[in-house]
């Protein structure tokens, strides 16, 4: 990293602005500064030709790769637009998104983990300094030379204990505030009652200071607390990149001109324009043009459904054929995601629930510690009747049982395990989710976008008419609806030449029509070709004097669908497919893959009071969805996860997101979870093994400060090897 | 034992020596690409004049 970039804020006022200017948004700033995510990016040379390729381009003043985030900063004159430099990405062979720049300026630089290090680097500091002085201590240093060393260990320690161990006593603080009792309570305290008794025993030249113990606990478990939130923080950065990727952009109309305007800035009351292809960005009605739209995000119905002036379209749904202009009746936070996000607030608050697996640990744990260290001193007290010696024996009782182990048990195995999970295209959100997977009895799927790409596939097409398919293909060209799309790829597959017709024309909202040897023929929805609509998904052709003839659809199932279905099965879970959709496809995808337990025609709110029964009647559940109707089913859950290429909603309410094709590497990731919970009570056990060999030596007075530091480390770095083996 | 007052202090001031570089480190942002900068040192870009 060249200092010319990063001056860290002591060269210049100027420099110190320059990471400011760097977080704020295109469109704020005169001069640009854009952010694009690389995918693909992964060695040296891809580093240099990026930046050289991005240097090149007039108006670019800098470009620096992040390889370990995969993005790149670009900073540029104004004016300069994300598409240029994606254009030029792609010259080069790089595939680029953009980023939303107000997203990710939050998380930019991870602030909480820096301070985090910090505090650890401090820790670190001044324990090796004390365990140096303490060695001369141990190997028999005495009178003014051992209080020496041990006024130097305060000065060294009160400052350090004081400064790296906040996050403990403010948790501590928290959590004795509503009257609970967590982890960071006997942590607070033994840190804190060994400086302060050491100090009052190094004042009257005792032989035992605690200092050395104080710092490795600190040390150790912040090492834990900042593993913890590495691995977090990793999938957090992802899963905010996946958010930032949809920049809400809308096309307004005003005066009749067409400007870009981000979503959040549109009034109820505006004209949008809606180009075929693109996502509806509003709620709001039709104002004029006819299309077809895929509500299959909102609904999970395949079937596209016609939109014409006066019909209602939501935010999310994909409009297909015809440019429509929208009146909008919402913008932003008011559209039906915030219906939605009021289902996921009222599921979640049944997850909130769940207590994590060190948070039971420490409720049994805390009290048993605080207990056995008074009733030591008590004990010592009234046997000898010294309150020094007494209370140096209860320090000794809360240091040696300190949960040290206990505190990198759990974000040991948890960074470990969601290490390897990330590596397999598994972005584990939530702390707890690995604990709550492996207790998993039910997998619930969603169908479309889940088990299906939502990407159509015609069937049937070797019983159909030899003579129909020439004519459906040149048809189907001249479309880009999605089922037309598909049409025409899977007939020119069979080798299918296309007949000669003539001003072939969309209708949009209807389909194509165009003239073969002097007559119409057309290709589109039931009713315009004079059909009668059957329950399945199909286009349908007419030629002159003949019936019309339709051609079916399919979803086109997941890569790995099948495998997953096989693999949970063979765990022994029951498996329930949920949809939206009418009953005939749901049925006819759920004989495919082998599923037995399906529902069709779910609304939203059904979906989610089903798996709120399930959890109910005592089972566990994993959901699978995608799409806004599978959000409140995803929240109330027992554990959920959604692909990347789900709306946003459903990716915020679930707790693993899969990346790229790790479909198929579900019923592994069960298995890893249950391994990881395996490890995690294994050091459990592994701490209180420790604590039943070093505590009766406690309360018997013979514990030395040299024996607790070594029994720290030694099940400290027990307990993280044993975490290692998670497979 | 005369030289632990000239010892300690300076085996204190090479250990917050350390520190120092680690916490300037830290804030000169130098942890926030390790893979990339791992990386980059096999590039013959020459990275450490300012670009014009």
């Amino acid at each position: 990293m060249s200092a010319a970039e990063y001056p860290g804020g002591f060269a210049c006022p100027g420099c110190a602005a320059a990471p400011a200017a760097l977080a704020t948004p295109s469109d704020a700033t005169p001069d640009a500064a854009i952010r694009l995510s690389l995918p693909g990016i992964h060695c040296a040379g891809c580093i240099s030709t990026v930046e050289r390729g991005l240097s090149a381009l007039p108006g670019v003043r800098s470009a620096r790769v992040n390889l370990t985030l995969k993005r790149v900063a670009i900073e540029a004159a104004p004016g300069f637009t994300a598409a240029e430099a994606i254009a030029a990405l792609d010259r080069l062979g790089h595939e680029a998104h953009e980023l939303d720049g107000d997203m990710l300026a939050a998380s930019e630089g991870d602030p909480a983990g820096r301070e985090l290090l910090m505090r650890l680097a401090v820790a670190g500091f001044a324990q090796m300094n004390v365990m140096l002085l303490s060695v001369a201590v141990w190997s028999g240093a005495e009178d003014a030379t051992r209080d020496l060393f041990h006024w130097i260990s305060a000065a060294i320690a009160v400052p350090a204990v004081g400064f790296a161990g906040r996050p403990f006593y403010a948790s501590a603080l928290a959590a004795l505030r509503g009257r609970r009792l967590n982890m960071d309570v006997p942590i607070s305290l033994a840190i804190l009652l060994a400086v302060g008794v050491s100090i009052w025993e190094t004042a009257l030249s005792g032989q035992h200071a605690y200092f050395d113990a104080a710092l490795s606990l600190t040390f150790f478990l912040l090492g834990g607390r900042y593993l913890d939130h590495r691995s977090r923080s990793a999938a957090r950065s992802a899963a905010q990149e996946l958010a930032a990727l949809e920049v809400p952009r809308a096309v307004r109309l005003r005066d009749g001109a067409e400007e870009v305007v981000r979503t959040a800035d549109l009034a109820p009351g505006d004209l949008v324009r809606v180009r075929p292809g693109g996502r509806v960005p509003v709620d709001g009605a039709v104002a004029e043009g006819t299309s077809e739209i895929d509500r299959s995000a909102m609904t999970g119905e395949t079937l596209p459904a016609f939109a014409g002036p006066g019909d209602a379209v939501l935010a999310g749904e994909i409009n297909l054929t015809g440019p429509l202009t929208v009146r909008v009746a919402a913008a932003g936070q008011d559209t039906a995601l915030a219906r939605i996000a009021a289902l996921v607030a009222v599921a979640e608050s049944g997850r909130a629930n769940y207590s994590a697996l060190a948070d039971r640990a420490a409720r049994a744990y805390a009290p048993v510690v605080h207990l056995l260290a008074l009733a030591a001193f008590l004990g010592w007290f009234w046997a000898t009747g010294e309150a020094r010696l007494a209370l140096n024996i209860a320090v000794a009782v809360l240091i040696i049982t300190c949960p040290c182990a206990l505190g990198l048990a759990v974000p040991a195995v948890t960074s470990t395990a969601s290490g390897r999970l990330y590596r397999r295209g598994f972005l584990i959100k939530s702390a707890t989710a690995l604990e709550r997977l492996a207790a998993v009895d039910t997998v619930v799927y969603d169908k479309t976008g889940t088990l299906t790409l939502g990407a159509p596939e015609p069937l049937g097409l070797d019983a159909a008419d030899p003579d129909d398919l020439p004519v459906a293909l040149a048809l189907a060209r001249a479309s880009a609806h999605p089922l037309a799309a598909a049409l025409a790829r899977a007939l020119e597959a069979r080798g299918v030449a296309p007949a000669p017709v003539e001003a072939p024309r969309e209708v949009p909202g209807y389909g194509v029509e165009a003239m073969l040897q002097g007559h119409t023929v057309r290709l589109g929805r039931a009713g315009w070709v004079g059909a009668e609509a059957g329950s399945e998904t199909a286009t349908w052709l007419a030629r002159p004097g003949r019936a019309p003839v339709g051609f079916a659809f399919a979803d086109r199932l997941r890569p790995g669908a099948e495998a997953v279905v096989a693999g949970f099965a063979g765990r022994g879970l029951r498996q329930i497919l949920l949809s939206g959709d009418v009953a005939a496809p749901v049925a006819a995808l759920a004989g495919r893959i082998g599923l037995t337990e399906f529902r069709a025609g779910m609304t939203p709110e059904e979906k989610a009071v089903f798996v709120t029964r399930l959890a109910a009647e005592g089972h566990r559940v994993l959901m699978i969805g995608d799409g806004l109707n599978d959000t409140a089913a995803l929240a109330a859950a027992h554990v959920s996860v959604s692909p990347a290429s789900a709306v946003d909603a459903a990716r915020v309410a679930s707790d693993i997101v899969l990346l790229g094709e790790g479909f198929a590497a579900l019923p592994g990731m069960l298995d890893t979870a249950r391994s990881a919970v395996r490890r995690i009570r294994e050091n459990f056990a592994i701490s209180a093994a420790y604590n039943l060999i070093a505590v009766p030596v406690a309360l018997f007075g013979l514990a030395t400060p040299l024996m607790a530091a070594l029994a720290m480390s030694a099940s400290s770095i027990s307990v993280t090897l044993n975490a290692m083996r998670v497979r | 034992m005369d030289v632990l007052v000239y010892l300690i202090p300076i085996s204190l001031i090479l250990g917050g020596l350390g520190l120092g570089a680690f916490f300037w480190a830290l804030r000169s942002r130098q942890f926030d690409d390790p893979e990339g900068d791992s990386r980059r040192i096999l590039t013959g870009d020459y990275d450490e004049t300012p670009k014009p």
